[in-house]
Parts: structure tokens; C-alpha cells; sequence
């Protein structure tokens, strides 16, 4: 045997912290506004989503399958929706999504700019290309390191890492669908004497809009998958049931908390892929 | 008439070093050479020609032939090599990016091959395009779409969507778009081409139609020598890049200048291009009311024909005397006016070869042309029109 000797050893680890801490010492200002805005917009979500009566989401979630799929499909997300409340555990889902939904807006924020960028400059998407492919090949539960090195725990560092996670898809897919769009009706934009600003506008967005929405619905659910596993770091909701069940082993509770996981997830899924369908324009 | 536009020495080379691959192509290097050697494309190679104000030029070649690139090269969504491009006295090729935007506003408007409509807006939405980018008022560009929108025949589509529309109608809408702006220069790059012939027909007449309203100046793009014949009032020919022959369908048709050009124009039905003033005969002889039967019967034989016709003072034909009914005058003592006879056939100048056929036909005698006086201006041989079929 031989073991890796001592004189090669090297902390990294240490010179990244004092790195972290130099960033967060000298930059708090800057964390501090991410922090505080990003918990603002969180909590305007969260108690949106708290206050409207259970019933009427009920209604909602059924009225909107019903649309985007058929009746059954709302008759049977109506149902789901309403078993999670009877597992008592209406609160934490709503938790949850307020956490997905923070996350996919600023992601859509952050990724619908960047990925027109991309399309337009070659040489940006030389830089961001690369950082894309690997940001997905990376588990995803690394993102969890630099979000609480930056933010430290709770559930802001969870908007972070969720938004990081799902900032790929949105990216690459507005850079694609921007790339896609028929040459002729771009060109007839620019005969038409529009400036690129009105050419983005009025056709390159509206004739990407399809591919975004599909994108829309990639990212909520890799999201989603993303909260559960941020709850180890202190985001409240159905992960956090998951955690605790899986320390108690609690076989009950797990239970509970994983399939209403899993019905939020098909839900979210098949709204989100509904809504996409109607954006699609026929040929 | 008026110069519209003036295009002057205009090429295009695709590739990172078009300018300097430019020489190679001076020197005398062929678009082939310059590919194999350079992996450069040559567009178009030294172009020159004017567009009057008001006429339909069409620029007719095979594919490749560097049609698209010419007329791209018109409204700038491809910038030239080299070369220059005049309209109103303006060099377009040096507009910076306002100008060209202008330009592209309020003079000029395309109608592409395959309709490059926007298919998440609807008809209207689509025919307001323009008006939308220039600022004008909701109110006011829906009623000049709507306007548009009857001009081409499509009143009572406004809310419809793109898909919902057949290929003709789609193409309307494309027209009607480029009509809507009110521009002072047409440019069509083969806007028929992906339509079938029947309705293709329909769009013939129907572009016509409104450029006899309208008067625009037309660049109308084709590879299809009868429409280029059809709709043309001058054509010009393209070959690798350049232009061969420029003039107008009669020009061409009746001179073809060189092999390729004859190739072209074999595949063309002449009957609807040539018209009775292409194929007649300018008439040396004819028999004046007041002379003899004798003398006509003489005059006959002298051309070596059995007929002959009979004008009055002023050259106005009154009728024909063949050398049979001479002969039997002058036993009788008849005069010329007694055995003048009415069965031939007359017809205008402008009269199209295809409307003859049945005339000749039916007609024992050479078509008369004449003008709107009744002068004689010259004869068709019923032989002339069936060789024109050739
Ligand atoms: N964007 C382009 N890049 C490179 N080559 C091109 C481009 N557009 C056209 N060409 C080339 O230029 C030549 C003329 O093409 P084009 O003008 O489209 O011909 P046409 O319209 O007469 O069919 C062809 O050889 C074509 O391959
Ligand atoms: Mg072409």
C-alpha cells in the first residue's frame, strides 16, 4: 500500500475561506441588498400564496387543468392538491413553490437577457458556452457550498442555489429559440426599416416565445427538484419534512411529504407544459 | 422618362476578404477559379444598369444566377463589395444607420419568395408591420392596412391568422404589406415562384392591374422567362454574377445576344410575347382605287401574288382585288371598285400573335394591320404567324 504522503498535502480550503470572507467583508453592502431584496420579493410570494383561501386554489389548480388539458386531468390535479392538504401539509407546499417560484422568476430575469445575448454575439457565447455545460454536468447539490459561503444558511442561500441550478435551460433555450427564428422574417423586419430593438420586439420575441414557455417549464421542474434538496441547508417546506423523516425515520411522515412533492411536481409539469402548448403557432 | 434608380459597377463577394478578392475577379478570374481557389462566392460581379420611375424591371436568370443578391444589394440587406447604388441622386451604399432605416421606412418595401410573413400576428397585424416601426397611430395604419388589404383583394381578412390563408392569399397579404407603406420602389424576389400556375395566372394580372394604378418602380425578380416576358416592360438577363442582356421583351426575343439568352427565350410560348407589329410585313405595292384592273393585274405580277390591296387617297384600305376577278373585269369593262371585295381580316398593331392564329386561319387572305384611321401599315403572311409559332 502506499499512501498518499503528508508533505504533498495542501489546505486549499483555507486560502477559499479567507477568500469568502475577504468577498463578504468587503462587498457586504452588495450581499446585503441581494439578500434582503431577494427575501422582500420571497415573502411578498409566500404570503401572497398563504392568503388565498385553500378552496380557491383548489378550484383554480382544476379550472386551469381543465383548460390546458382536459376535464379529467383538472379533476384529478384538483384532487392531488387537495390530498396534500390533507396531509396537513398545506402550509409547507406553499412554502415550497414560493421558494420555486422566486427562483424561476429571477432566473427568467437573469437567463432571458443573457440568453438574447448570447444569440446575438458570437463571442459572448464563446465565454458562457463553456461555464453552461459545466454548470450542468455538476450534482446538484454542489450549488449548496457557494450559496451558504455567501449567504450562510436559510432559505435565501436556497433562492441562490435554486436559481443558479435553473439558470441553464433558460439561457440556452432563449439563445436557441433567438437563433431559430426564420431568416426571411428577420429579414423582412430590417426591409421594413426596424430598428433592432424593434426587431427583437415585435418578431424575434414573440417567434421565440414558443421555445421559451417550453423552457419555463424545464426550469420550474429542475426548480423543484433543486428546493428539496436546498432544504439541507434551511429552507422551510416539504424537504424539510423529507430531512426530518429520514433523520426520525419516520416512514410516516416521509411518505406524506414525498408524494405531495411528487403531485406539485406532475402538477407544476403539466400546467406549465399546457400553458406552453397554446404558445405554439401553427405553421 | 425619369431615372429612378442608377446601379453602378456593383459587386458582391461572400467571404471574410470580399474587397481584396474583388482584384482577382478584375484581373479576369471566373466566379468558378475564384471559388476553387479562395473559397470566396461571387454574388453578383460588376453590375450597371438604370430603372426608370414607373416601369417593371425584371431581372430574370437561372438559380445561383446572383438574382437575390442584385436585389438584396437594392434595400441594403446585403452590403455590396463594392459599387454604388443611386436612387433619387443618392448613393444608399453610404447611409449610416439612420438614414438606412429611413430609407427603408418610407421609399422602399420588399415582398419576399417565400412570403416572410410574421405568423404570430394576424392579417392586419401583419399589413400594419411597417406603419407599426414608423410611429403611426393605431387608428391611422389600421384604416391604410385596411385600405391595402382591399387593393389586393383580401377586404374581410383582417383577423384572420397566417396559417388559416392559402398560399395565394399569403402572398397578397405580403404584397399588401409592402403596399401599405406607400413606397416609391417595389422590390419582388420571385414573390410567384412557390404558387402553382393557375394562380400564379391570377397574380400576373392582378400585379398589373395595380401597377396601371399605382405606378410604382418594380424590380420583380424570376427565373420563369414568360413571366419575366409578361411582366416586363425592359428585362434583364444574369449569368454567373453578371448581367448578359438588358431590354425590353421584344428586344430580347427578337435579338437574342448570346447562346445562353437563345436558351432561355427557346422555352418561351413567343405567341404572347410577339404582337402583330413583330411579324408584319411593311406592304411595297398597292393598287390605288383609281387605276385599272390591268395595271393591278401587272402590279401583281411584278411581287408574284394572286392579290392585291386596293387604298384609297389617303392610304386607307378599302378592300382587295385578286388577279382572277382582274381578268374577269377587263372582259366585262368593269372597273376596279366593282370587284373589290370586303373578306379579309384587319387588325391593330398591338394585336398579340396568340389572337392571330385563329384569324389566319380562317382567312384566305394576308391579315391587314392598320391604324386607328384604317391606314395600311403593313401585311401579315398567314405563313408569318405560324412561323412566329416556331
Ligand atoms: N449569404 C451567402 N453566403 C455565401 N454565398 C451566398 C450567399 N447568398 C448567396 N450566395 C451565393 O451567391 C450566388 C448567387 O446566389 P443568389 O443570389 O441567391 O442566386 P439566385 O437568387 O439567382 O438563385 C450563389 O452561388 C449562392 O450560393
Ligand atoms: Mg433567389
Amino acid at each position: 500500500m502506499f499512501e498518499f504522503p503528508d508533505i504533498f498535502q495542501f489546505e486549499i480550503g483555507v486560502y477559499v475561506e479567507r477568500f469568502v470572507k475577504w468577498l463578504t467583508d468587503n462587498y457586504t453592502v452588495f450581499f446585503d441588498i441581494i439578500k434582503d431584496g431577494v427575501l422582500w420579493f420571497l415573502l411578498r410570494i409566500q404570503n401572497g400564496l398563504l392568503w388565498i383561501p385553500w378552496f380557491v386554489v383548489v378550484i383554480l389548480v382544476f379550472i386551469l387543468g381543465w383548460k390546458a388539458k382536459s376535464f379529467k386531468s383538472g379533476l384529478i390535479f384538483g384532487l392531488m392538491i387537495f390530498l396534500i392538504g390533507t396531509f396537513g401539509l398545506w402550509e409547507d407546499m406553499m412554502l415550497t413553490l414560493a421558494v420555486v417560484l422566486t427562483s424561476v422568476i429571477i432566473a427568467l430575469i437573469l437567463g432571458i437577457p443573457l440568453g438574447i445575448l448570447i444569440a446575438y454575439k458570437r463571442g459572448a457565447e464563446a465565454i458562457i458556452k463553456p461555464i453552461l455545460d459545466a454548470m450542468q454536468t455538476m450534482p446538484s447539490f454542489v450549488y449548496l457550498i457557494p450559496a451558504i459561503m455567501l449567504f450562510g444558511l436559510g432559505t435565501v442561500p436556497a433562492v441562490f442555489a435554486t436559481t443558479i441550478y435553473s439558470l441553464p435551460p433558460v439561457i440556452r433555450l432563449t439563445s436557441l429559440a433567438i437563433q431559430r427564428v426564420s431568416k426571411e422574417m428577420v429579414e423582412a423586419a430590417h426591409s421594413y426599416g426596424s430598428s433592432p430593438f424593434q426587431t427583437l420586439t415585435k418578431v424575434e420575441l414573440p417567434q421565440a416565445l414558443p421555445t421559451i414557455m417550453a423552457g419555463i417549464n424545464q426550469t420550474t421542474m429542475m426548480a423543484m427538484a433543486m428546493v428539496v434538496i436546498s432544504s439541507m441547508i434551511g429552507a422551510k417546506g416539504l424537504g424539510r419534512n423529507v430531512m426530518i423523516a429520514i433523520n426520525r425515520i419516520d416512514i410516516a411522515m416521509g411518505f406524506e411529504a414525498g408524494i405531495s412533492i411528487v403531485f406539485l411536481a406532475i402538477i407544476i409539469d403539466r400546467l406549465t407544459q399546457g400553458i406552453a402548448d397554446r404558445f405554439k403557432y401553427p405553421e | 422618362m425619369v431615372k429612378k434608380m442608377e446601379i453602378k459597377n456593383l459587386s458582391k463577394i461572400f467571404g471574410k476578404n470580399g474587397k481584396k478578392i474583388l482584384k482577382n475577379l478584375d484581373a479576369g478570374m471566373t466566379k468558378g477559379e475564384i471559388l476553387k481557389k479562395t473559397g470566396h462566392t461571387v454574388g453578383i460581379n460588376n453590375v450597371s444598369f438604370d430603372v426608370k420611375a414607373g416601369e417593371i424591371f425584371v431581372i430574370m436568370g437561372l438559380s445561383g444566377s446572383g438574382k437575390s443578391t442584385l436585389i438584396r444589394c437594392l434595400n441594403l440587406l446585403n452590403k455590396p463589395t463594392s459599387g454604388e447604388v443611386f436612387i433619387d441622386g443618392e448613393n444608399i451604399v453610404e447611409y449610416n444607420r439612420k438614414e438606412l432605416q429611413k430609407f427603408r421606412q418610407e421609399k422602399i418595401a420588399m415582398v419576399f419568395q417565400h412570403f416572410g410573413l410574421f405568423n404570430h400576428r394576424s392579417v392586419i397585424g401583419n399589413v400594419e408591420y411597417g406603419l407599426e416601426v414608423r410611429g403611426i397611430s393605431k387608428m391611422e395604419r389600421y384604416k391604410i392596412a385596411k385600405e391595402a388589404l382591399e387593393i389586393v383583394g383580401l377586404g374581410g381578412w383582417e383577423d384572420n391568422m397566417i396559417h388559416e390563408l392559402s398560399g395565394g392569399m399569403q402572398q397578397r397579404v405580403g404584397l399588401a404589406r409592402a403596399l401599405a407603406n406607400s413606397p416609391e420602389i417595389l422590390l419582388m424576389d420571385e414573390p410567384f415562384s412557390a404558387l402553382d400556375p393557375l394562380i400564379r395566372r391570377d397574380m400576373h394580372l392582378e400585379l398589373l392591374d395595380i401597377q396601371s394604378k399605382i405606378k410604382k418602380t418594380i424590380i420583380f425578380i424570376t427565373h420563369d422567362v414568360n413571366e419575366a416576358f409578361k411582366l416586363g416592360d425592359r428585362v434583364a438577363v444574369m449569368k454567373d454574377g453578371q448581367i448578359v442582356q438588358i431590354g425590353t421583351p421584344e428586344d430580347i426575343l427578337n435579338n437574342p445576344s448570346n447562346e445562353y439568352i437563345e436558351d432561355f427565350v427557346k422555352d418561351i410560348d413567343r405567341t404572347k410575347i410577339l404582337r402583330a407589329k413583330h411579324v408584319m410585313k411593311k406592304v411595297g405595292v398597292v393598287a390605288s382605287i383609281n387605276t385599272s384592273p390591268k395595271v393591278a393585274i401587272k402590279e401583281m405580277e411584278d411581287v408574284g401574288t394572286s392579290s392585291i390591296f386596293v387604298v384609297g387617297e389617303s392610304r386607307e384600305v378599302l378592300g382587295i382585288v385578286t388577279i382572277d376577278d382582274c381578268l374577269e373585269a377587263i372582259k366585262n369593262k368593269e372597273s376596279i371598285k366593282d370587284i373589290l371585295r370586303d373578306d379579309f381580316v384587319t387588325t391593330h398593331k398591338e394585336t398579340y400573335v396568340q389572337d392571330l392564329i385563329p384569324m389566319a386561319v380562317n382567312s384566305k387572305f394576308p391579315i391587314v394591320v392598320v391604324n386607328e384611321d384604317k391606314k395600311l401599315l403593313g401585311i401579315i403572311l398567314r405563313v408569318s404567324v405560324l412561323a412566329s409559332l416556331i
